[in-house]
């Protein structure tokens, strides 16, 4: 039985950590697996409370049979005592300490119990969170994130609302209208704010990568089978309704994503499922030092080798981490992780499969960037703000009180303007507003991305007792 | 390249004390650019927790610039908006022990000796001033004179009141190069967006105050010492004054490289509880070390048992400047004619940078300063001039978000 001190430890049981965990199990190192959640799968495999009764939980899924081909792996490892799958346990941070690798984790049934586990490497396969683009009326109830919509219906089967419109940008809308849409909802519409010639203009790419195009036309032939309209170059600027949505306006975007006066058309529908992409979710990354770069997309992703080693040495990162790329990239970047920690740990030539999962990573990382590329917001999406729009939510910090502090106070990169503001300071701590307080404090460029050193909420007095274990 | 119009002075470095410089400079009368590579509050002033403090600073000239700085701050308190959350709160350092307590009410009694307000704490008195305090602790001093801001927004509305009084902010333009004329005199800064031409430059660069001064061609041995703050969620008023342990007095004037935690606990007018301070000299490691944390969590919850059961939501690091002698260096540089010096002020930046503005202005203006700079004089460590005015691009200042 392994202990608390593994050959390997993997952060996130959602596709690429439980490919990577599964594959070092394989052979034979000893593997932690540690998850936040109660059943492996992360956001993408996310399936049914037990209690609700599903009978057919592969209906919401695309590739459920590999999903379940990873779980019967992962059983036979825990079993045979290969693998040890921590689940409901938080990283709260991880740290090295000569050799080893630390682990921090919050357990137990109110989350305040203390767990310190130790590895010789660490993948990282903490995914990514939704990126919110904040408009007028967002705060308002029944506005809910694209991705937030879907893992509703896969973990509650529950929908947002009867008529749902679906808004922002990314191919992920157009997999949420289809969920929602077969799932029972009304959806008038799909409003994608960039347009999908641009991927036209990427012959190569696409040729490459002839699974992302076929799942295009199935998706837009899913979607005009429902009757939902696609509305391109456009975007939500306002929601109707006081208690709740009643509807919204839908206006034109330029080039730049500014929206065109005169253009706003009105639809009616009680929920709106709004989404801008992805965000990797890098704090732990962070917090050990591991360098970063900007993806197509505008984000800050891991700088990582072929071998999906971090800058820091004995730690691996896969899927979301090292730039947005979906399932697909997720379970061979799980997998090729895998097969250079074990080849770090048992030294020897490189199977042959890593030379064809090199290729096949290029290959998806081509395509994940012409995405990225595609859908990056365009700088004239502050434009779509009033002053009194909230951009953080948590501290109630509008867009007029960014500017003031920009114009009037100096602020000249997020960090100062949270100083300023408070945006970013709340429960969330800027998760959700980063991106658009990253954009509205200026010039983003370079600027290093918004660092967590505790990547959640930690209890005082379990923090008090961590010094203890860290020095035993 | 273009060059602007002739200034009296060219303030390097937008956090706390640069701020400061602009302000009282301006004020005076001077034609004042501030310059920084970053934002407003880039570096270690975005890092504070704010403190303004004279409990802390045993008797001698650091003490003498807090206690004129904390007037300036109560005046600029009068001044500036209410946005800056200034309130004197008041410290109270409690004793653990006999020993301890001991040791405080002998520095309590200079500090008086040298006009500090203190008041004695019997045991039994502690609880009417702090009822989660935890028990059995042996007495304590009260410092009504202590006070605290956020520091971030200090800084941003010193400058922008200096700019209103006829200042110039220059963010985001990094300083390459410091200009000298024939005679090795200081005439200006060079930065990417034109050169800011001016007889007097001032070095208030914070934790790059030694390499700006390499720039202007002199050695100032300024370091980090880091330092980590840990943020609780948002709780109801249960902390009403800054309170600290006696032993931390200790660890801010020691010399030592190893780590030092004692607690320093406040809260703060949107809720979330500081607790700090940790002490290491560590270069500028921006890496999480639980080590530190666990043990300022460990010493706040010992101090404030009720704090156990807050959430810790956020922790952070900032880089002090240090100097070895633990006094900042404010004044001209002898060395170099035109360059003044107003950085290393170690943990105590925002609660002396008005009294450092002040000494400053005065030595720029050729006045005589409030009180004797002679210790803080930037030259006492020795070396001479050394090298070469180097033109190659200063580190920046700003450091990395909290």
């Amino acid at each position: 039985m392994p202990s608390d001190h593994g050959d390997v430890a993997v952060v996130g049981a959602g596709p690429a950590g439980l490919a990577a965990a599964v594959t070092a199990a394989d052979a034979g190192l000893d593997v932690l697996l540690v998850d936040a959640a109660d059943a492996p799968g992360g956001q993408y495999y996310r399936a049914p409370a037990p209690g609700l009764g599903a009978i057919r939980p592969e209906a919401l899924h695309h590739g459920w049979s590999t999903f379940t081909a990873l779980t019967a792996r992962l059983a036979r490892h825990r079993d045979a005592g290969r693998l040890r799958h921590l689940t409901g346990h938080q990283v709260w941070a991880a740290t090295r300490t000569g050799d080893d690798r630390v682990l921090h984790a919050l357990t137990g049934p109110d989350g305040r119990e203390g767990v310190t586990l130790r590895a010789r490497r660490l993948v990282l396969a903490t995914g990514a969170v939704e990126r919110q683009l904040p408009f007028p009326g967002w705060t308002l109830p029944g506005v809910v994130g694209a991705a937030g919509a879907q893992a509703m219906l896969k973990s509650g089967l529950v929908l947002p609302g009867r008529r749902v419109v679906v808004a922002g940008s990314g191919p992920l809308l157009q997999a949420v209208a289809l969920t929602l849409a077969r799932a029972g909802a009304q959806v008038p519409a799909l409003v994608e704010a960039a347009g999908y010639r641009a991927y036209g203009r990427a012959p190569l790419i696409l040729a490459a990568n002839p699974d992302r195009l076929a799942e295009g036309a199935r998706h837009r032939a899913g979607l005009a089978r429902f009757g939902v309209r696609m509305l391109t170059h456009r975007a939500v600027t306002a929601v109707h309704g006081t208690q709740r949505v009643e509807g919204v306006t839908v206006s034109r975007l330029d080039r730049a994503w500014r929206p065109v006066p005169g253009t706003g058309r009105r639809i009616d529908c009680d929920a709106l499922a709004v989404g801008h992409g992805l965000v990797p979710q890098l704090d732990l990354a962070l917090g050990l030092g591991c360098a970063t770069r900007t993806d197509a997309d505008g984000s800050a992703v891991l700088r990582l080798d072929e071998d999906l080693r971090t800058t820091v040495p004995g730690v691996w990162a896969a899927g979301e981490t090292g730039g947005i790329g979906g399932v697909r990239l997720a379970l061979a970047e799980g997998e090729s992780a895998a097969l250079s920690v074990i080849a770090d740990a048992r030294g020897g030539r490189a199977p042959a499969r890593v030379a064809a999962l090199r290729r096949h990573r290029r290959r998806m990382r081509g395509f994940a960037a012409l995405m990225g590329a595609v859908h990056r917001p365009g700088p004239g999406w502050p434009e779509w703000l009033a002053p009194d729009t909230e951009v953080c939510r948590c501290e109630e910090v509008t867009a007029g009180a960014i500017r003031t502090a920009v114009d009037e106070l100096g602020a000249g990169d997020s960090r100062t303007a949270k100083l300023l503001t408070r945006a970013g300071m709340g429960w969330c701590q800027g998760r959700t507003c980063g991106f658009a307080v990253r954009t509205l404090a200026g010039p983003a460029a370079d600027t290093p991305p918004d660092r967590r050193p505790l990547a959640c909420p930690v209890p005082l007095s379990t923090l008090a007792r961590a010094v203890r274990s860290e020095d035993a | 390249m273009f060059t602007r119009q002739p200034l009296d002075v060219v303030v390097v470095g937008a956090g706390v004390v640069g701020a400061a410089c602009a302000y009282y400079a301006t004020r005076s009368g001077l034609s004042v650019a501030v310059v920084d590579g970053g934002p407003v509050a880039g570096g270690t002033t975005g890092a504070g927790e704010g403190n303004l403090l004279v409990s802390d600073k045993p008797p001698g000239p650091e003490l003498d610039l807090a206690l004129l700085s904390a007037s300036l701050w109560r005046e600029l308190s009068e001044v500036l908006p209410r946005a800056v959350e200034y309130e004197q709160k008041g410290g109270l350092v409690v004793a653990a022990d006999g020993a301890s307590l001991a040791t405080l009410t002998a520095t309590a009694a200079g500090q008086s000796a040298s006009g500090v307000r203190t008041t004695a704490v019997a045991p039994d008195e502690l609880p009417d001033l702090e009822p989660h305090l935890a028990p059995g602790l042996t007495g304590g001093v009260l410092y009504p004179e202590d006070a605290q801001v956020q520091p971030a927004l200090a800084a941003a509305h010193l400058i922008r009141a200096a700019r209103d009084a006829g200042a110039s902010p220059h963010l985001g333009e990094p300083v390459t190069a410091v200009l000298t004329g024939p005679t090795g005199a200081v005439r200006g800064v060079r930065t990417p967006a034109g050169d800011l031409l001016a007889p007097a430059v001032v070095n208030a660069t914070g934790v790059g105050g030694g390499e700006f001064a390499a720039l202007a061609g002199v050695e100032l041995p300024v370091l980090p010492r880091r330092g980590f703050v840990l943020v609780t969620e948002p709780l109801p008023p249960l902390i009403r004054h800054k309170v600290y342990a006696a032993e931390y007095v200790a660890d801010v004037s020691s010399a030592s490289a190893a780590l030092q935690t004692s607690p320093v606990v406040e809260g703060t007018p949107a809720g979330p509880v500081l607790i700090g301070a940790s002490r290491e000299r560590v270069g500028f490691d921006r890496t999480l070390s639980v080590p530190v944390i666990s043990r300022l969590a460990d010493a706040a919850a010992a101090l404030f048992p009720v704090l156990g059961s807050a959430r810790v939501m956020r922790a952070y690091h900032g880089f002090r400047p240090y100097l070895p002698d633990h006094l900042p260096a404010i004044g001209p540089d002898r060395r170099v004619s035109g360059l003044f010096h107003a950085c290393g002020h170690e943990g105590a930046g925002i609660g002396l940078a008005p009294a450092t503005a002040a000494l400053v202005t005065a030595a720029i203006r050729g006045e005589q300063p409030p009180l004797d700079a002679e210790p803080f004089r930037p030259d006492r460590f020795g070396a001479g001039t050394g090298q070469q005015p180097r033109q190659h691009p200063a580190r920046p200042t700003r450091q990395e978000p909290r």
